[in-house]
C-alpha cells in the first residue's frame, strides 16, 4: 500500500527572513498582548460579515418546554459566562421566560436573547458607536469602544443586555468580555463566521426539543426562510417597528 | 443707587472652613470612585435592572440646575431687567460650576471612566448622548465667553446682550437634550414622551433658581455683604412661578399617560402602587417640592419674609431630587412589557418590579459632585470679581 508522502509545509531551514519576522511578531502578540488582541469585537468581527445575508432565528414556542434549559447551558458553556448565582447582577446572554396568557391562562415558555434588530435602539443610542450592527444583521458590542454608560440597556426593549459588575476570570478567547462594559448574545458570531450554528440552536436540536432554527433570512432556499413563509410567526414588540432577526411561532 | 462694585471674596475663617468641608466631601467621593472602579459596580446598589442609580439622580439634577442657574443672567442681559444685572456674573459662574459637578458624577460612574477619551473622539451622531457631549462642551464655551464679556471693562451692552442671547438659546437646547435622553427611549413606558424635554426645561428653571438663591444669599451672608429683602422676595416669587410650571407639566404628563390604556401600568405604579416611588412622588415632589414652596412664597404676609424664600428654595431642591429619583429609578423599577397580555417570569427578573437600594458609595459620589460644583463656584468667587459688595435693594434699583 502506498501511503501518501508526508509534506512539511516549511522546515525551519527553509524559513526566509520575512517568515521569521512574521512568526516573531505573532509570538510577541500572543505572549505580550493577549488582552489587546482578544478584547475586541470591532473591525475583524465586522469585516467577516456578508452583506447579502441576514442571520436570524425562528423559535417554535410549542416545542419549547418549561423544564428544558439546554440552550441556556450551552450558551453559558460556549461563551464562558457563569449560570447566574446572583440573578440581579450576573450576566445572562440568554434566559428562559415562562409566560401565562392573562386571558386564557395558557402557559408557555421560550428562550429570550438579543433579538438582533435591523433598527436596533442600542445601536442608535450608543454614544461611541461601540454597539454596532454587522452587515449580516448580527448586533455586537465592541469591547474596546464601550465606555460602560449603560444607555443601550436603557434603550433595549428586550432586556437583552448585561453589564459586567465584577472582575472576570477564565474568559473564552472567542467571546471577549470585560468588567465595566456591556455585553449580550453574539449569535455565536465566531461559529457562524466559520460556517457553524449558534450553540443554543445546536443544543436545542441535540438535547432539547428541536424548537430553534438558525439560518439566513435573506436566502429563500434556507430552511428558516421556508418555515417563515409556511407558518405564522411574530416579532416581539412588533409595534416598535425594529424588525428583529429573531422570530417566534405558536406564541 | 451706587455703581456696582464687584470684589473677590476674602479668605476669611468661615470661607476657609467651608472650603475644608467641601474638600472633605470631594475626597470622600474620590475614594468611593476608586473603590467602585477597583471592585466593579457590584459594590453599588445598581444592577442589570436598575442600570442608572443614585449617582445619575445627582448628576442629572446638577446638569439641569446648571442651565437653570443661568436664568438670572438671562433675565438681566436678554430681557434687560436692571435689578438682576449685578447678579449676572455669579449666575454664569454658578451655571458653569454646576455643569462641571454634574458631568464629573456622570463620567465617574461610567463602567470604564478611563475611556473618556473614546467618548470625546468617537461619535455616533444618531445618539442623543453624543449630541449632549457637544451641548455640554459648547455650554462651557458659550457661557465662558458670556462671563468674560460681562466682566470686561466698558463692554457695550449690545455685545453682552448678544452673548447672553446665544447662551440663553444654548441652555434651552442643552436641557432639551437632557430631557430627550429619556424622551427618546421608545422601549420604556415611563419615558418615550415628547413632554420630557419641556418638562426638563421648567425643572431646570426651578432647580437652578433655587440653587442660585441659596448660593447668592449664603455667600453674601458669609462675607458680610448686604442682600436686599425685596430683591430676595422678587426672586422667591419668580421661583414660585417656575414651581407652578413644573407642577403643570407634571400634571399634563401623567394625565396624558393615564388616558392611554397601554400606559396605565406605569401610571398606577407611580401614582398609587409603587411604594417608595409613590411616596416620593406625592410627598417629595408634589407636596415638599411643589405645594409648600408655593404657599411659602405667595403667602400674603409670610411670603415677604426672607426665611420663606430660603426655605422654599431648600424644599424645591429636595423635591427636585425626589422628582428625578421617581423619573430615573421609578421608571426602571417598573418592568419592561415585552409580552403584552402575558404574565412573564424568568431568572432575569422579567415581569417583576425591580428592587434597588442605593449604597453609601453612590451617595458619596453624588454629594461629591455637589461639593465640587460649590467648591468651583467658591474658587471663582475667590479669584474673580464676581460677587457685588452690595446687593441691597437701594443699590440694585429694586423698589422695596
Amino acid at each position: 500500500m502506498n501511503l501518501p508522502a508526508l509534506k512539511f509545509s516549511k522546515t525551519p531551514r527553509d524559513m526566509n527572513r520575512r517568515d521569521f519576522l512574521r512568526s516573531g511578531a505573532a509570538l510577541a502578540t500572543i505572549t505580550l498582548a493577549p488582552g489587546v488582541t482578544l478584547m475586541s469585537f470591532g473591525g475583524e468581527a465586522a469585516a467577516n460579515a456578508d452583506a447579502g445575508k441576514r442571520w436570524g432565528l425562528l423559535i417554535d414556542v410549542n416545542k419549547c418546554s418549561q423544564d428544558c434549559s439546554a440552550c441556556v447551558s450551552a450558551c453559558s458553556k460556549e461563551n464562558g459566562w457563569k449560570l447566574p448565582e446572583n440573578p440581579e447582577t450576573d450576566a445572562q446572554w440568554i434566559r428562559k421566560v415562562d409566560l401565562k396568557d392573562l386571558l386564557t391562562g395558557r402557559e408557555s415558555s421560550l428562550p429570550m436573547m438579543c433579538q438582533h434588530c435591523e433598527d436596533a435602539p442600542c445601536v442608535d443610542v450608543c454614544p461611541t458607536g461601540a454597539s454596532f450592527k454587522r452587515k449580516d444583521g448580527i448586533v455586537l458590542v465592541d469591547k474596546h469602544a464601550c465606555i460602560g454608560c449603560r444607555y443601550c440597556m436603557m434603550a433595549c426593549p428586550y432586556k437583552a443586555r448585561s453589564f459586567i459588575h465584577e472582575p472576570l476570570t477564565d474568559q473564552k478567547a472567542h467571546a471577549p468580555r470585560g468588567k465595566g462594559t456591556v455585553e449580550s448574545c453574539t449569535l455565536c458570531v465566531h461559529k457562524v463566521d466559520a460556517g457553524g450554528t449558534p450553540a443554543c440552536v445546536e443544543a436545542c436540536n441535540t438535547t432539547g426539543n428541536g424548537a430553534m432554527m438558525f439560518g439566513d433570512l435573506n436566502d429563500p432556499e434556507s430552511d428558516i426562510a421556508k418555515a417563515l413563509l409556511a407558518y405564522p410567526s411574530i416579532a416581539l414588540r412588533a409595534d416598535l417597528g425594529l424588525n428583529p432577526g429573531v422570530r417566534y411561532s405558536n406564541l | 443707587m451706587e455703581r456696582t462694585i464687584y470684589r473677590e471674596i476674602p479668605a476669611s475663617r468661615p470661607v476657609i472652613q467651608l472650603a475644608v468641608l467641601l474638600g472633605g466631601f470631594i475626597a470622600a467621593a474620590a475614594g468611593a470612585v476608586l473603590y467602585i472602579e477597583h471592585n466593579g459596580h457590584i459594590v453599588t446598589g445598581m444592577n442589570n435592572q436598575i442600570v442608572w442609580g443614585l449617582p445619575h439622580v445627582f448628576a442629572i439634577f446638577l446638569i439641569v440646575a446648571a442651565s437653570g442657574a443661568l436664568n438670572v443672567a438671562s433675565i438681566a442681559s436678554v430681557f434687560g431687567k436692571t435689578p438682576y444685572k449685578p447678579m449676572a456674573r455669579l449666575s454664569a459662574l454658578l451655571a458653569l460650576s454646576l455643569l462641571a459637578g454634574g458631568l464629573a458624577v456622570l463620567v465617574l460612574d461610567l463602567g470604564r471612566p478611563d475611556r473618556l477619551i473614546v467618548a470625546m473622539t468617537e461619535y455616533n451622531f444618531s445618539s442623543i448622548f453624543a449630541w449632549n457631549i457637544y451641548l455640554y462642551t459648547g455650554f462651557f464655551a458659550v457661557v465662558g465667553v458670556y462671563l468674560f464679556l460681562q466682566m470686561g471693562r466698558n463692554t457695550p451692552y449690545s455685545i453682552v446682550r448678544t452673548a447672553g442671547t446665544v447662551a440663553f438659546l444654548w441652555r434651552l437646547a442643552l436641557t432639551t437634550g437632557t430631557g430627550s435622553i429619556f424622551g427618546w427611549l421608545v422601549a420604556r413606558s415611563a419615558y418615550d414622551a415628547a413632554i420630557m424635554a419641556p418638562l426638563f426645561i421648567v425643572m431646570s428653571f426651578a432647580f437652578g433658581l433655587a440653587v442660585f438663591i441659596l448660593v447668592v444669599t449664603g455667600m453674601c451672608r458669609l462675607t458680610g455683604r448686604p442682600f436686599g429683602k425685596s430683591l430676595l422676595n422678587r426672586l422667591g416669587r419668580l421661583l414660585g412661578i417656575f414651581v407652578a410650571l413644573v407642577l403643570y407639566f407634571t400634571g399634563v404628563q401623567h394625565l396624558t399617560n393615564l388616558y392611554a390604556a397601554e400606559h396605565g401600568g406605569i401610571e398606577w405604579f407611580i401614582l398609587r402602587d409603587g411604594g417608595i416611588y409613590t411616596q416620593l412622588f406625592w410627598f417629595g415632589q408634589v407636596l415638599i417640592g411643589g405645594i409648600i414652596p408655593l404657599v411659602l412664597v405667595f403667602h400674603p404676609t409670610g411670603g415677604v419674609k426672607p426665611v420663606s424664600t430660603i426655605l422654599a428654595s431648600v424644599l424645591v431642591i429636595l423635591g427636585g431630587l425626589a422628582q428625578l429619583y421617581v423619573i430615573v429609578i421609578g421608571g426602571q423599577a417598573f418592568p419592561l412589557d415585552i409580552f403584552p397580555g402575558f404574565q412573564a417570569s424568568s431568572s432575569f427578573m422579567d415581569g417583576q418590579v425591580n428592587a434597588y437600594s442605593p449604597s453609601y458609595l453612590e451617595l458619596l459620589l453624588g454629594l461629591g459632585g455637589v461639593a465640587l460644583a460649590l467648591a468651583l463656584t467658591g474658587v471663582g468667587l475667590k479669584i474673580l470679581r464676581i460677587l457685588p459688595t452690595n446687593l441691597s435693594d437701594g443699590n440694585v434699583g429694586q423698589t422695596p
